[in-house]
């Protein structure tokens, strides 16, 4: 038996089940009726407290989707929704926390759990010396806390939930709200803008240095509940914001919807650094179970010199649909995709990114690193395109993918369109699989089988692990072995 | 210290070693010698256990251990090494990083603690100047984009470094030219010592005169068909094989 075949055995072997963060929390929950309808809508926006404008933005949203179809052209197959057969809003009872002291407890040893520092009091007496990293915790439907608010005010940065900032800065979110991501962009993010409940809303005035790292957690508890988050990011000009996102859910039979919009906007020199891990729970060995998410991101280098840099792990969901693209419209702007996507088990990936280039002397970088292991199927789709006035754009693309067993699928679709002689695209592109003969030589230094392929998967996508702020490197560093060996630690 | 009884190996069903029989000794260095495709390199990887081959009869007694049983990372623990004849290239994975992870590796499966770094950067940079390895070698991704001389040097340095009990060099010297044989030579000779042997697989006469064996082997269809001391290597560089080919034949 070659030495490969022992870890592919051992990868084929892996219980999908053995899911870290597959508890559940038990707490009393209000819930929309199941479905969706114009009432569920109207329901929605008074729980928010919404001023008329957002409920009728809403509601046209929803009389769009009702006459839009499902997108099918993913390389992804799945028992299609019932979108009349969920809740479209579920939220803790308790009213809204003023303070974290009057959260939930069990939401916030939910929290604790996941190794998520909410409290912040702790943080700043050096009770718990963990980073300062100022985090908003989306659970369901609804934001339960943001921490670092008065802090970060002070440099004027305003970091709430986007359910509060439409009551308080309406003109903002008005703004740019749907700026990026149109209400009728796609399927997915149509529904989202009729049904969205929470998450997260930045905003760096002209000039600012964010004086910390933002992150926002999401967390879906509820069975049989969507969830359906917004989070809107402005840089104004001549600001920088470093953004982390991380996601899981409990492990359940059936499968459950994640359809998430994300919109940035960097004006004017201005640079937003948006980065995901993202573990939503993956199903089963068998397929059973797990999150679908299809997700819509997209940041708009609105002005000139502005850059957008999104970097991702993806080693969760069922379903993986996601795109975070940059449309690349100021002169001189730079968009930057870095991305890994393991998928092990059944599960389905479709991602990639769009580089529109719309602007003079625009740059573009994707570096995509995908692993697939036992049957799962990883695809990369991606676009880089130039329009007529693109003078000078210039992108350099490469995908990876990396095999582990003869199972699974690595697939790599990339559209290359050129409207401007001018622009210059580079894509390369490798599959490999790790090789018996590296795998002999690790071993013959005194690894084991998995250290080895530890090592060697490490080796693969080092290139975008670097890209991600340093512990949070660590941190999915852990993630990709654990998806990959089932060594739950 | 090793001990090789009657090993009979195949491949996909060719046999490749039938019945093979060597002995080293203690802080012996013992070279094999032969034709191309007599099953020298066969015999390197399976000292070391690589699983494509398929050993059907006969004992490898590492100091009255058989090692047949171990997986690869068990025989290097226990002290066994081999230098590659093509050294594999790790993309993405810092040479440091690697030696660290394999050196701690060895250590763990002999229930002794990781070595601390600064303890771990000194030893490296001490190996290195030995076999004139300049530090930048040592922050890139390991062999990736190194010469053939260079790979070998990173064999010897790993070597060094893992401090093993049986190392195996299997064509150490192919690809190398003459300043870099003889500095990979003088790396292998510094670590000559009591409770170290060799095992000098090569085609050629002339490392020997760098590495000097205290016994030479010919191998020839998968056996070891005459055993000597150094001079023999001189008398096969005069004569060639011609000689072992024949009495296969007849």
């Amino acid at each position: 038996m070659p030495a490969v075949q022992d870890t592919v055995d051992r990868v084929r072997a892996i219980d999908v089940d053995q899911y870290k963060y597959g508890f559940e929390t038990t707490i009393e929950m209000e819930k929309s009726e199941k479905g969706i309808s114009e009432d569920v809508i109207r329901f929605i926006s008074a729980k928010k407290d919404e001023p008329e404008w957002m409920l009728e933005w809403r509601l046209d949203a929803y009389r769009r989707w009702q006459t839009m179809k499902e997108p099918d052209w993913a390389r992804v197959s799945y028992d299609k929704v019932d979108y009349s057969d969920i809740y479209y809003y579920a939220a803790p009872k308790r009213p809204a926390a003023m303070s974290l002291d009057e959260i939930d407890p069990e939401i916030l040893k939910t929290y604790e759990k996941l190794g998520i520092p909410l409290r912040e009091v702790e943080v700043l007496e050096g009770i718990a010396p963990e980073r300062r990293v100022a985090v908003d915790a989306v659970f369901d439907s609804v934001s339960v806390a943001t921490t670092f608010k008065a802090e970060l005010s002070k440099a004027g940065v305003i970091f709430m939930p986007i359910s509060e900032a439409i009551r308080e800065y309406p003109e903002l979110v008005r703004k740019y709200l749907g700026s990026v991501v149109p209400v009728t962009d796609n399927f997915f993010a149509t529904l989202n803008s009729a049904v969205f409940s929470d998450g997260s809303f930045v905003y760096i005035p002209p000039g600012v240095r964010c004086p910390m790292e933002l992150s926002t957690y999401f967390r879906i508890n509820e069975r049989d509940t969507g969830q359906f988050e917004r989070t809107l990011i402005i840089a104004d000009k001549g600001s920088y914001v470093s953004y982390l996102e991380g996601c899981t859910a409990p492990k359940r039979d059936d499968n459950q919807l994640h359809a998430a919009v994300v919109e940035l906007v960097a004006l004017d020199d201005a640079e937003i650094k948006y980065s995901t891990v993202q573990n939503w729970y993956p199903g089963d060995n068998e397929g059973k179970g797990g999150i679908y998410n299809f997700v819509t991101k997209r940041g708009d280098c609105r002005g000139r010199n502005a850059k957008i840099s999104w970097t991702q792990v993806e080693t969760g969901s069922a379903i993986t649909w996601k795109y975070p693209s940059c449309i690349l419209r100021g002169d001189n702007s730079r968009g930057e995709f870095y991305s890994i996507a393991v998928s092990n088990g059944m599960q389905q990936v479709d991602s990639g990114t769009k580089m529109i280039h719309l602007g003079k002397n625009t740059t573009s970088r994707i570096i995509s690193k995908g692993i697939s292991a036992g049957r799962s199927q990883n695809t990369y789709r991606g676009l880089v395109s130039a329009h007529k006035k693109a003078t000078n754009a210039r992108n350099f693309t490469n995908c990876d993918s990396l095999l582990i067993g003869d199972q699974c699928g690595a697939h790599t679709v990339p559209y290359i369109e050129s409207k401007n002689a001018s622009a210059v695209f580079e894509h390369e592109a490798t599959t490999s699989k790790i090789s018996e003969d590296q795998m002999f030589y690790c071993q013959s230094r005194g690894l084991s089988n998995e250290e080895a392929t530890a090592l060697i998967v490490n080796g693969f996508v080092r290139d975008v692990l670097q890209q991600l702020p340093m512990e949070f490197a660590v941190e999915a560093q852990k993630l990709i072995s654990i998806s990959l060996e089932g060594s739950v630690g | 210290m090793l001990e090789i009884k009657n090993l009979v190996v195949q491949i996909e069903d060719n046999r490749i070693l039938n019945g093979l029989d060597l002995t080293v000794g203690d802080g012996e260095v013992a070279a094999i010698m032969g034709p191309n495709g007599s099953g020298k390199s066969t015999l390197s990887y399976v000292i070391a256990g690589k699983v494509d081959y398929e050993v059907l009869e006969g004992e490898i007694l590492l100091n009255g251990e058989n090692i047949l049983e171990m997986g690869p990372d068990e025989r290097a623990a226990a002290g066994v090494f081999l230098a590659f004849q093509y050294p594999l290239e790790i993309p993405g994975v810092g040479t440091m990083t690697f030696l660290k992870a394999c050196l701690n590796a060895q250590r763990k499966a002999r229930g002794e603690g990781e070595l601390s770094t600064p303890d771990f950067i000194r030893k490296v940079n001490a190996a290195a100047e030995t076999l004139e390895i300049n530090r930048d070698m040592l922050k890139r991704a390991l062999n990736v984009g190194f010469s053939g001389g260079e790979k070998k040097r990173m064999e010897i340095l790993q070597m060094a470094l893992l401090q093993p009990q049986f190392c195996v060099l299997d064509e150490t010297d192919s690809g190398l030219d003459i300043d870099a044989l003889r500095i990979v030579s003088e790396g292998v000779n510094a670590l000559r010592a009591e409770g170290r042997s060799f095992l000098v697989i090569t085609h050629y006469q002339r490392l020997l005169n760098h590495i000097v064996p205290d016994t030479v082997h010919v191998m020839s269809q998968g056996r070891i068909v005459k055993s000597g001391g150094k001079e023999l290597a001189l008398e096969l560089e005069a004569s060639g094989y011609a000689e072992y080919r024949a009495s296969e034949a007849a």
